[in-house]
């Protein structure tokens, strides 16, 4: 059986290893662009601005509201109809331009993330403690020393829990970027499973592969979270 | 065509779609409420030793994509074809549809016991002392006092529990599923018209947005005492993917 995940030409190791390797790199150019996407959109929808409050509204309603399967199809068939218009538009004899699959995922994962991780942290923002605000506003700090040194350190405290469970979400969803054919652990198991007709066991590995990031992401965490925890005092 | 036509073109496919996306939704949420109720009382009650199967069940399934348990069922019986043929059941797991029941009410079974968990640990120590204080046999302080208690603290959970549910079903349409989703892309893979798309998030928005509301109906019903207090706070919106 472990002949099957050898590496080399005779097993499937590294090509799963590879796939592997394009599972957590979607997922970790996708973090930092969808918390940033989360972040403007929990800014738009705290404004008092009603049309920039009720965007950021909109935005979190849709975006989780629809499966992410569909906005990964949309965003992928989507844009390349627009692409495609666009290059007509630009030169008429463009051939036909077609989408990057990781591209694509990290579009419509980033959308998806920034939905949900905005709600994180406008909880977060709206559990900030006011009187803080305004004693650093009292001592003469600007708004943007506020920001910077009173409100953003308790922030990510505040937030640090519900992105760590959107994290480990997001690694779960990197697997549907498989059905648009990029080559990420789920595709390359389905090569894999193509040619030994064993698809229980290599399913199987791949499930445990995702399990283990996981676990491992719950661990840290864990440690993120006792970290920015460490100067709170406990009743 | 246009935005409308499409739609006026093409209602039927997405209305039988939308119909076995609520029967796979519907069917897996009850099956796994059925299931999950006496593993969440196990899980409550149990030594840490008896637990631990089920706990390395539930971190399997939360920690493992819904896409992945889906082929682990599906095209994995597939190894175990003969088996299965030899005691019977290799024509439950041929069908596409069984399988996605089979993975999705497995999956929100492990989701399901956590919420109840949560459910059962809240009801106060002090009612349940009650219960039995008055005599009430274990059973029937199950049947008459806890129970009831905990379904309405994990009411607002389960609701979001079944939304997601509904959410993560459209993976269903993988594995040749005809559902909202899988109806979605043989209409675009017919005309490329990517209004169709939007229709489809029309639609699953709204029936999201209907159950909520009827879910919030529900748990008005269920809670008459606590009529004209301040609402408890609102059902928080699905908090997760799958």
């Amino acid at each position: 059986m472990l002949e099957l995940f050898a590496f080399g030409d005779t097993g499937w190791g590294d090509e799963l290893l590879k796939g592997f390797g394009v599972t957590v790199a979607l997922a970790v150019v996708t973090l930092p662009i969808g918390i940033l996407l989360g972040f403007l959109i929990a800014m738009a929808s705290m404004s008092k601005n009603s049309t920039l409050h009720w965007f950021g509204i909109g935005y979190t309603t849709v975006f989780r509201g629809i499966p992410e399967l569909l906005t990964l199809f949309t965003v992928y068939n989507g844009a390349a109809l627009l692409l495609n218009r666009l290059a007509k538009f630009a030169n008429p004899e463009a051939g036909f331009v077609e989408l990057s699959p990781f591209v694509a995922g990290v579009v419509s994962l980033s959308l998806v993330f920034g939905a949900f991780s905005a709600e994180v942290l406008r909880g977060a923002f709206q559990a900030l403690d006011k009187g803080q605000v305004e004693a650093g506003l009292a001592v003469g700090m600007t708004r943007i020393d506020v920001f910077r040194r009173v409100k953003l350190p308790q922030v990510w405290r505040f937030a640090l829990p519900g992105l760590g469970n959107l994290w480990v979400n997001l690694i779960k969803d990197t697997a549907l970027v498989s059905i648009i054919s990029l080559d990420d652990l789920m595709r390359m198991t389905q090569v894999a499973v193509g040619f030994t007709k064993k698809p229980f066991t290599f399913f199987l590995a791949a499930c445990l592969a995702y399990w283990a990031i996981c676990a491992l992401s719950e661990v840290v965490a864990a440690r993120l979270e006792t970290r920015a925890n460490r100067g709170v005092r406990r009743a | 065509m246009d935005f409308i036509n499409v739609i006026i073109t093409f209602w039927p496919k997405l209305l039988h779609g939308l119909g076995l996306t609520l029967l796979l939704t519907g069917l897996s949420a009850v099956l796994a409420g059925a299931i999950s109720l006496p593993l969440a009382v196990f899980r409550t009650t149990a030594g840490p030793w008896a637990q631990f199967p089920m706990r390395l069940y539930i971190s399997f399934m939360r920690g493992t994509p819904l896409l992945g348990q889906l082929f682990l069922i599906y095209y994995g019986s597939g190894q175990f074809r003969a088996e299965l043929q030899s005691i019977g059941l290799w024509s439950f797991f041929r069908d596409p549809f069984n399988c996605a029941v089979l993975a999705f009410t497995l999956n929100s079974t492990a989701y399901q016991i956590e919420i109840l968990r949560g459910g059962l640990m809240g009801v106060p120590a002090g009612q349940i002392e009650a219960a039995r204080a008055i005599g009430m046999s274990k059973l029937q302080a199950y049947a008459r006092v806890i129970l009831p208690h905990t379904y309405r603290i994990a009411q607002p959970a389960l609701g979001n529990e079944i939304i997601l549910l509904m959410k993560g079903s459209a993976v269903a349409s993988v594995i040749t599923i005809f559902d909202l989703m899988g109806e979605t892309k043989t209409v675009f893979a017919k005309t490329f018209d990517f209004s169709i798309y939007l229709w489809a998030a029309l639609i699953y928005l709204a029936v999201t947005t209907l159950f909520v509301r009827g879910w919030r109906y529900l748990e008005k019903r269920l809670n008459p005492h606590l009529a004209g207090h301040a609402p408890a706070e609102a059902a928080k919106p699905a908090m997760g993917t799958r």
